[in-house]
């Protein structure tokens, strides 16, 4: 994989984000190339999910600067509504708008933010159902979906709008064990497609086949930045082994 | 594939359901029919029963009496008319402005939180004497009609119930449904419009209907600012006859005009129950 020569979709120069006391990430940086899928794993409260929210600027930095595509998100001046526009995000759970039928939750940020068309955005969404196994639940609200078919949806609608970045964190957390291969099916899919991805996962063997890029976080930073066979094969970090070895050997 | 057809032990058990669900109609028939009885002969064999029905069931002063009542409670359904649309629209204002965080918008969250604890503290007819007789005192030119005045009123005191009703709706929406909504890239206002404020609503609409039909019945009390409402024009009526029949009347108007609402409200609570308990993993 040779990301040298791609554009450069994100890249975190020094990152600290404080919530009080409790430093959680201090001084993450991390550069992710066009079409590369760059997977964040580490034991729970490591700031995986705040490293996630910081880029979609839900939580604010501290310190250091968020640049994509080149511009500088985290100047105080941008439009977040704009720059949170250009990513894409699915969450563990609650990622659907109960009260709106499928159709409409990918629909909405394509019409109400992106400005397309509604007879456009349904047509591409429905495409993209279609595509994705969804095609028989276009008008069905979310609580009539299974939890694997919710998640597919929330990222069917983060895709909608063509994202130049799309950010998971653990979508497959909250799901029954049966329903997980679906979902990272969807994902493998999108990574055939060329989407640009930072997720945090626990599917270890997942994040082994998929990822371009490992990402260990401890301690709030990249401890160790690998590919999956330097990392699963060869961690050069004691923290990285013990980690491994307890999310591997249950 | 052929289709399916019930079987011998469903077709029976359906009959045996039908057989039980008849026979309890029958019992509450019965039985309701039976109350009504010793209930109507208790009340009319008690020795006052005479004087009780000509002072409060005066069938010629009813026939007498309806049509004015009926053209009073017209007013009262103008002014519920209009007295909802401002509600709906205050509320929703007050109720956004409770929600709103951060320190710009302290001033506008403090008069919202002031506005609603003033308003579902006092006593409506308090209100309604403070507007209907204190604004006219302020500017004697210009004469406003009692029945706007009673209107603006109800609408005060309506608009802090249904503001409080709406807030804890929104309150209840999960959090997370705003943070997905402004990850689309939503504004603060798209999310509030289109995320937050329809799931609220959801969750409060018995509340509310319920506040509707409170004030469904509430209007009545502009009749105390002189607006010639059912409820003045039968006190008209009683003043003159010194019978009280035209307040049952009205009376029974008012509980006319609520009941649809009241059992929407019972089948809506009902539906929505029902719903909960089928469970939805959002
Ligand atoms: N909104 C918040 N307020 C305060 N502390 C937070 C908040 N979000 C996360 N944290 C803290 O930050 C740390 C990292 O959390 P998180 O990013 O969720 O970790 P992970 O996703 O890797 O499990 C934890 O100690 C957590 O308690
Ligand atoms: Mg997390």
């Amino acid at each position: 994989m040779n990301a040298a020569n791609r554009a450069t979709v994100l890249e975190l120069q020094g990152v600290h984000k404080l919530f009080g006391d409790n430093h959680v990430l201090k001084g993450v940086d991390l550069e992710i190339a066009s079409h590369e899928v760059v997977v964040v794993i580490g034991a729970s409260g490591s700031g995986k999910s705040t490293l996630m929210r910081t880029i979609n600027l839900i939580e604010r930095v501290d310190d250091g600067r968020i640049l994509l595509s080149g511009d500088d998100i985290t100047d105080p001046a941008v439009d977040v509504d704009k720059v949170r526009a250009r990513i894409g995000v699915v969450f563990q759970h609650f990622n659907l708008f109960p009260h709106m039928r499928v159709i409409d939750n990918v629909t909405l940020a394509a019409r109400k933010v992106h400005g397309i068309a509604p007879d456009v955005a349904r047509d591409r969404a429905i495409g993209l159902l279609e595509k994705f196994g969804l095609g028989e639940k276009v008008d069905d609200y979310p609580d009539r979906l299974s939890g694997g078919q919710q998640q597919r949806v929330a990222i069917v609608r983060a895709i909608m709008t063509d994202p130049e970045l799309l950010l998971l964190d653990e979508i497959t957390s909250a799901l029954d064990p049966m329903l997980v291969g679906e979902v990272l099916d969807l994902v493998r899919d999108l990574k055939a497609q060329g989407s640009t991805m930072l997720m945090a996962t626990h599917e270890m063997s997942f994040a082994r086949s998929v990822a371009d890029r490992i990402v260990f976080m401890h301690s709030g930073r990249p401890l160790e930045v690998g590919t999956p066979e330097q990392i699963f094969g060869d961690p050069q970090q004691p923290e990285t082994r013990e980690f491994l070895a307890r999310v591997t050997h249950r | 594939m052929e289709a399916w057809q019930p079987s011998e032990l469903e077709l029976d058990r359906r009959l045996q359901r039908r057989r039980a669900s008849r026979r309890s109609v029958l019992v509450a028939l019965v039985s309701t029919v039976a109350f009504a009885a010793v209930a109507a002969w208790l009340v009319v064999s008690s020795p006052d029963w005479e004087s009780v029905r000509n002072t409060f069931f005066n069938l010629e002063i009813a026939k007498d009496s309806f049509p004015k009542i009926l053209e009073g409670l017209w007013l009262n359904i103008r002014v519920l008319f209009f007295a909802t649309i401002v509600v709906a629209v205050v509320a929703t204002l007050l109720a956004t402005m409770r929600s709103l965080r951060g320190p710009v918008f302290f001033p506008l969250r403090a008069l919202a939180t002031g506005y609603t604890d003033l308003f579902r503290g006092l006593p409506v007819l308090i209100v309604l004497y403070l507007v209907g007789f204190g604004i006219p005192g302020l500017n004697t030119e210009v004469r406003i009609p009692v029945a706007v005045l009673g209107t603006i009123a109800i609408s005060l005191c309506y608009s802090a119930y249904v503001a409080e009703v709406l807030r804890a709706g929104m309150e209840a929406v999960h959090p997370s449904q705003r943070i997905a909504a402004r990850s689309l890239g939503l504004s603060h206002a798209q999310t509030l419009r289109m995320v937050v404020i329809p799931q609220a609503l959801r969750k409060v609409v018995p509340a509310l209907m319920n506040d509707f039909v409170s004030m469904q019945k509430d209007v009545g009390l502009i009749s105390v600012l002189g607006a010639v409402d059912a409820v003045r024009a039968a006190q008209i009526v009683q003043q003159q006859t010194y019978n009280f029949t035209p307040y049952v009347v009205a009376g029974l108007l008012f509980v006319a005009m609520s009941f649809p609402m009241i059992r929407l409200t019972d089948a809506v609570s009902a539906r929505m129950a029902k719903r909960e308990q089928q469970g939805g993993t959002v």
